[in-house]
């Protein structure tokens, strides 16, 4: 066991990229439940997006592309989502799964050619000046595009939130869809938007993993990160701030198992590896306590009988 | 004679199988305040939701101000300056009030002009409200506050009130009013929705009366006698409950120093209640809506555990017990809601003739079902209550909710109570549905049941209970015999104008 | 003109039985569309995937392999049944299912070499335990913090693939099989076999287990206050605890019983069809079992149809992998299609479709 290969300033810096996909997933989750829909499909969607991604970025040789390719895709899968909970009334729950299942069948069968690529790297932000700093420089200020991407994502979507006649639109109809129905408001339609943000979001964090994370494609290979993402809504009471706590909370775990399997810690490598799960498990436990923050329409299926 | 504002004709609008409105027509004239009068189900709330957009009427059309009016959506019935207070508060109570009130607005000002200018108007109509409080933390009174403010922050030209003093005490009542009077001295007509006559004769200067979808009269309140305006709402004159003069019995139920804490964030806390019920008496305890109400029958159903000794069923502590052990002594109860609390919605009539009646009727063998018997328990109850239903296999939803709430109240009374709890048993209950509850109450009474009704409406604890007491937030008042009690002496006990003493002093 | 939802003041009877059919129908369709898409005969296709297991050249061979694969699937998703209906989300069978053929085979290859009869018995009681040991986590973080059960339940698969690489690697790995992972085979060691009781038939002790879980659930459901209470509970939860339902014991029960029903099947599994433990010995009966369950409407008897379709689908995929070269997770997609349609189609239950004029809705 050598603890002194563990690098501080790299598990830091590694730790932001770790986060990355949890965050952008549990971003657009977040706005999904505040509009009053429970989508337990992100897994679904996230590995959809990541091998959107992964194949446009491999055959147009651009992650840029890539990233946009993985957002439409995971939002067209979301897509389907709305339309059995908003359209045809299905249960939140089970649509979520069936979403999910779906997902990873799709995407199995599109990544069929892909097994084994490279693909393009994506660069990293070289910023003057900051990124030269010591310590601070490569922990914060070097790293690629997406993941200032995700900062500035948890920073929108706090202001559409509480500080824009859009976010209190949508508190409002996850709040109490009769009532926005009563005062005019398209409840179908803020969802169904709602929805395939959340759609877009895990699209680029399943993206993320394929394309910058690990980088290549395999089948699964979200491993259960948008389940994940979804007990990181839930730590977060529905706050966007604390969802970027909860994601570098869970980056930093993940970071630190794998760097310590690579230091050969004597503890088995099975039990490094089921840590982020049973630690999700107990952090869900301890955050449970506090359950008055749920949009109080989440996962209620809306008709209007008038 | 002013300006006619709001002039409707031959509005029609059916749902498959049922015509809600036939060729409705009459005019609101400027600073008018205007009843619209009519039993539930006679087609109000369909013609104030064309009128404010939310529904499309099949034909007949509308003029606002001599120019048609067709508004697509609420969004542009407030644009054409017209405004509407809900009965059931389209409010959001996790939002603060000024959220709220922006969500009712097409340009809101910036929150912090917002809030001001909801001060400037709360005052200038006697209508205290905090900008920043939590809608969930606030009364019925309160919320509906907010509702007024809402509407009257786009200066409206028409507000429709939909049954507006449901949820106010006397006290409140009388603030609003004068609220509603300052408002048509200004030139703005109100649409009044109510059933109740008295307050219609108070304050309306018209009135326009529907039965079963069709405009079957107007009048001038002031010059109609209750009575008249009752039989055109009506049709026919129904027979007042009759009440047997009975003898009362020994203590059946004793509640003493009953508290709880809030079973949810919004809820309310019961606080030191002190209460007994005698056979064959029936005890009305009246109080504004979220007062306590729901979370008192939860204690006495036994869905909320309380310390063992602080309810007492005929010497029997019985506060640790759960419903089940609760209802094979003789404790039985209905709730408000009747839709997903009194009974499953898409269950079958017989399976929610189960839902309470498994231990009393003797409808299981060690646990397992007797179909065959529960289904004639069914029968019974719609046969004794004359439920209109096809059968009981039918789905509970699938019933008008008189007739559901005749079979919820009857599967009870049917059951022999020594106790018998309910918790606003004819609220949105047509008349003749309405007097057929209260008489199967008063008849239980009679034959020797202890009776706990708690209401809303007044009227209906005025006429069938022996003594009165009201709830207001989570405490009880003093008992007192109905007879002889005024309507200030009620106001009070339902704790007079929540938080409105400063303003109108 | 446009269309419009309006509810039902019934459920219909005739859309309850329908649903399913239709949403097969619709699936082999947009399957076989997917299958054109892919550059495969689309008719060749499904008649592979739903007509050469039954009634092709090597019926004989496939026709027990839906016994094999139905079992677990019927097992599970008759437990899950339980759970859904109450509206308590177990969706982490596909852990319980692991850890009971851990335990199972755990207390079978303690006894190894010995040989007696209540080795196998002693084998299907642990296999039970452990799954009911797995899923009561979730059960009582549920009830006594209130954490959500969905998500717990899914990170206990993860946690329990984990510890069965451990195993398999580990502890129960064969002494004698020259360090390859994987435990010794039941194949080989009588007393812990799973054997099939009629050979040839596919018909071993999984299977009847399946089938005296569909007659109890059925009884439960239909005959039972339990079982009434169940439905209560996810019909109107308010009532039920109106009518008296205890909503911990109701939890307790039903979460345990699944993850009991699934630590059954992955006992029967590991003793029979798989033989050993190893890393890859989970194959996805226990999210699969959730279509199952959806697809039978959660009806005892509708589920045993569901449960052989899906071995069905899960047998022909293999056939049309093998004769026509379809990709494996283009049956994984079918099969996820299948639950879309299904609740697409279920809103018929529920509500019927008229044509409005236009309106603001």
């Amino acid at each position: 066991m050598d603890l002194s290969s563990i690098s501080p300033t790299l598990l830091l810096a590694s730790l932001m990229v770790a986060a990355t996909p949890i965050l952008l997933a549990a971003l657009g989750e977040l706005v999904v439940e505040r509009s009053g829909v429970l989508n337990l499909g992100v897994e679904g969607m996230m590995i959809t997006g990541a091998i959107c991604g992964f194949a446009v970025a491999v055959e147009t040789g651009s992650p840029v592309l890539g990233f946009a390719a993985a957002a439409v895709g995971g939002a067209a899968l979301s897509l389907l989502f709305a339309l059995l909970t908003q359209v045809a009334l299905a249960n939140h729950v089970a649509s979520g799964l069936a979403l999910t299942l779906f997902g990873l069948g799709l995407s199995a069968l599109l990544g069929q050619g892909y097994v084994g690529i490279k693909p393009p790297p994506t660069d990293k932000l070289d910023i003057p000046l900051l990124g030269d700093m010591p310590f601070l420089g490569p922990v914060v200020f070097s790293h690629d595009l997406m993941v200032y991407v995700g900062l500035a994502l948890v920073v929108a979507v706090w202001w559409m939130l509480n500080h824009s006649r859009a976010g209190l639109v949508l508190r409002a109809v996850g709040e109490n869809h009769d009532a926005a129905h009563a005062l005019g408001f398209k409840v179908v339609r803020v969802r169904i938007m709602a929805i395939m943000f959340g759609g877009a979001c895990a699209g680029l964090g399943g993206a993320y993993i394929s394309l910058i994370r690990v980088p290549q494609w395999t089948e699964g290979m979200t491993a259960g990160a948008g389940w994940i993402a979804l007990a990181l809504v839930v730590f977060a009471s529905w706050k966007a701030g604390r969802v970027l706590l909860g994601a570098y909370l869970f980056g930093g775990i993940t970071v630190l198992q794998l760097n310590l399997q690579a230091a050969g810690v004597d503890i088995p490598v099975e039990y490094l590896s089921m840590s982020p799960y049973v630690i999700t498990i107990l952090v869900l436990v301890i955050m449970s306590a506090d359950r008055s923050r749920a949009p109080a329409s989440l996962g209620r299926t809306f008709h209007a009988s008038s | 004679m002013s300006a006619v504002l709001l002039s409707i004709s031959g509005l029609t609008k059916a749902y498959p199988g049922v015509v809600a409105n036939s060729n409705v027509s009459f005019d609101i004239e400027e600073g008018q305040v205007h009843a619209l009068l009519g039993e539930n189900g006679a087609g109000k709330s369909t013609l104030v939701k064309m009128i404010y957009g939310l529904v499309k009427p099949d034909s007949g059309k509308m003029m606002l101000r001599g120019s048609v009016y067709t508004p697509s959506e609420p969004r542009a019935a407030r644009a054409a300056g017209v405004a509407m207070v809900f009965q059931h508060f389209s409010l959001f109570e996790a939002l603060n009030v000024a959220e709220n009130i922006a969500l009712g607005m097409e340009n809101p000002p910036r929150m912090r002009d917002l809030a001001t200018r909801i001060r400037e108007v709360s005052e200038t109509y006697g209508l205290p409200l905090d900008p920043y409080r939590t809608v969930g933390d606030l009364s019925a009174g309160e919320r509906q506050r907010v509702e007024i403010i809402r509407c009257l922050l786009q200066d409206p030209k028409l507000l429709i009130m939909d049954e507006p003093t449901s949820v106010l005490t006397p006290q409140e009542v009388e603030i609003l009013f004068q609220t509603l009077r300052k408002l048509t001295s200004e030139g703005v007509a109100i649409l009044y929705i109510s059933h109740k006559l008295e307050e219609i004769r108070t304050l309306c200067d018209h009135a326009t009366i529907l039965r079963l979808g069709k405009n079957v009269g107007s009048c001038v309140p002031a010059e109609t006698t209750a009575r008249d305006m009752a039989e055109l709402m009506v049709g026919s004159a129904f027979e007042a409950p009759a009440r047997a003069g009975r003898a009362l019995g020994d203590v059946a139920l004793d509640v003493t120093g009953l508290s709880l804490p809030a079973p949810n964030e919004f809820g309310t806390s019961l606080r030191n209640i002190h209460f007994t019920v005698q056979q064959g008496e029936i005890l009305g305890i009246g109080g504004v809506a979220g007062n306590g109400q729901d979370e008192l029958l939860g204690a006495l159903s036994g869905e909320i555990l309380s310390d063992a000794g602080a309810i007492v069923l005929k010497g029997q502590p019985i506060g640790r017990l759960g419903p089940v052990a609760r209802r094979a002594l003789g404790l039985l109860a209905a709730p408000e809601e009747r839709l997903g609390h009194a009974a499953a919605p898409d269950m079958s009539l017989t399976e929610n003739a189960l839902l309470t009646g498994a231990q009393r009727e003797n409808l299981m063998s060690r646990g397992f079902l007797k179909w065959a018997e529960t289904e004639s328990f069914a029968k019974r109850i719609i046969e004794a209550f004359d439920v209109r239903t096809p059968g009981p296999e039918n789905a509970a939803r699938s019933l008008s909710g008189g007739n559901l709430q005749k079979f919820v109240i009857g599967r009870e009374v049917l059951q022999r109570p020594e106790v018998l709890v309910v918790n606003q048993p004819t609220w949105g209950v047509d008349a003749a549905a309405a007097a057929a509850i209260r008489q199967a109450l008063l008849d239980l009474a009679a034959k020797g049941t202890a009776v706990i009704c708690i209401s809303q409406d007044l009227d209906e604890l005025m006429e069938i209970s022996d003594r009165f007491c009201a709830v207001n937030e989570g405490r009880l008042s003093d008992i007192k015999p109905t007879q002889g009690l005024s309507v200030d002496e009620i106001g009070l006990m339902m704790g007079g104008a929540h938080g409105m003493e400063v303003s109108h002093a | 003109m446009m269309l419009k939802l309006e509810k039902r003041a019934q459920p219909s009877l005739l859309w309850t039985y329908l649903t399913p059919l239709v949403a097969v129908i619709c699936t082999m369709i947009a399957g076989g569309a997917l299958f054109a898409v892919l550059g495969k005969n689309p008719g060749e296709a499904i008649a592979t995937i739903f007509w050469q297991p039954l009634f092709g050249e090597f019926a004989f061979y496939y026709r027990p392999q839906l016994l094999i694969k139905g079992a677990p699937l019927v097992l599970i998703a008759i437990g899950l049944s339980l759970g859904f209906r109450a509206g308590i989300w177990n969706i982490g069978a596909e852990g319980q299912y692991i850890i009971g053929a851990l335990t199972g085979a755990g207390v079978g290859l303690a006894f190894y070499p010995a040989e007696a009869w209540y080795i196998f018995p002693l084998m299907v009681m642990a296999g039970a335990l452990g799954g009911w040991a797995w899923a009561m986590i979730p059960a009582v973080l549920r009830t006594r913090f209130g954490t959500n059960e969905i998500l717990v339940s899914l990170m206990l698969v993860y946690v329990a693939e984990q510890l069965l690489a451990k195993m398999a690697l580990g502890l129960l790995r064969n002494p004698e099989g020259h360090g390859f992972p994987g435990s010794r085979n039941f194949q080989q060691y009588p007393s812990g076999h799973n054997a099939e009781i009629i050979t040839g038939s596919g018909m071993h002790w999984g299977v009847v287990a399946a089938l005296i879980a569909v007659i109890f659930s059925y009884i439960l459901l239909n005959r039972h206050i339990l079982g009434y209470h169940i439905r209560l509970t996810g019909q109107a939860p308010r009532a039920a605890k109106f009518a008296g339902v205890n909503p911990t014991q109701l939890i307790l029960f039903c979460l345990g019983t699944s993850g009991a029903l699934a630590g059954l099947a992955g006992m029967f599994e590991v003793s029979g069809p798989a033989g050993q433990i190893n890393i890859d010995f989970n194959v996805g009966y226990g999210f699969t079992a959730i279509i199952v369950a959806f697809l039978g409407r959660l009806h005892p008897v509708g589920i045993l149809l569901a449960g052989l379709l899906m071995a069905l689908t899960y047998i022909g995929g293999e056939i049309a992998q093998s004769n026509l070269g379809l990709p494996a997770a283009a049956i994984q997609m079918f099969q996820g299609m299948l639950l879309f349609f299904l609740l697409a189609i279920d809103v018929l239950t529920n509500f019927r479709i008229r044509r409005t004029k236009r309106e603001a809705v």
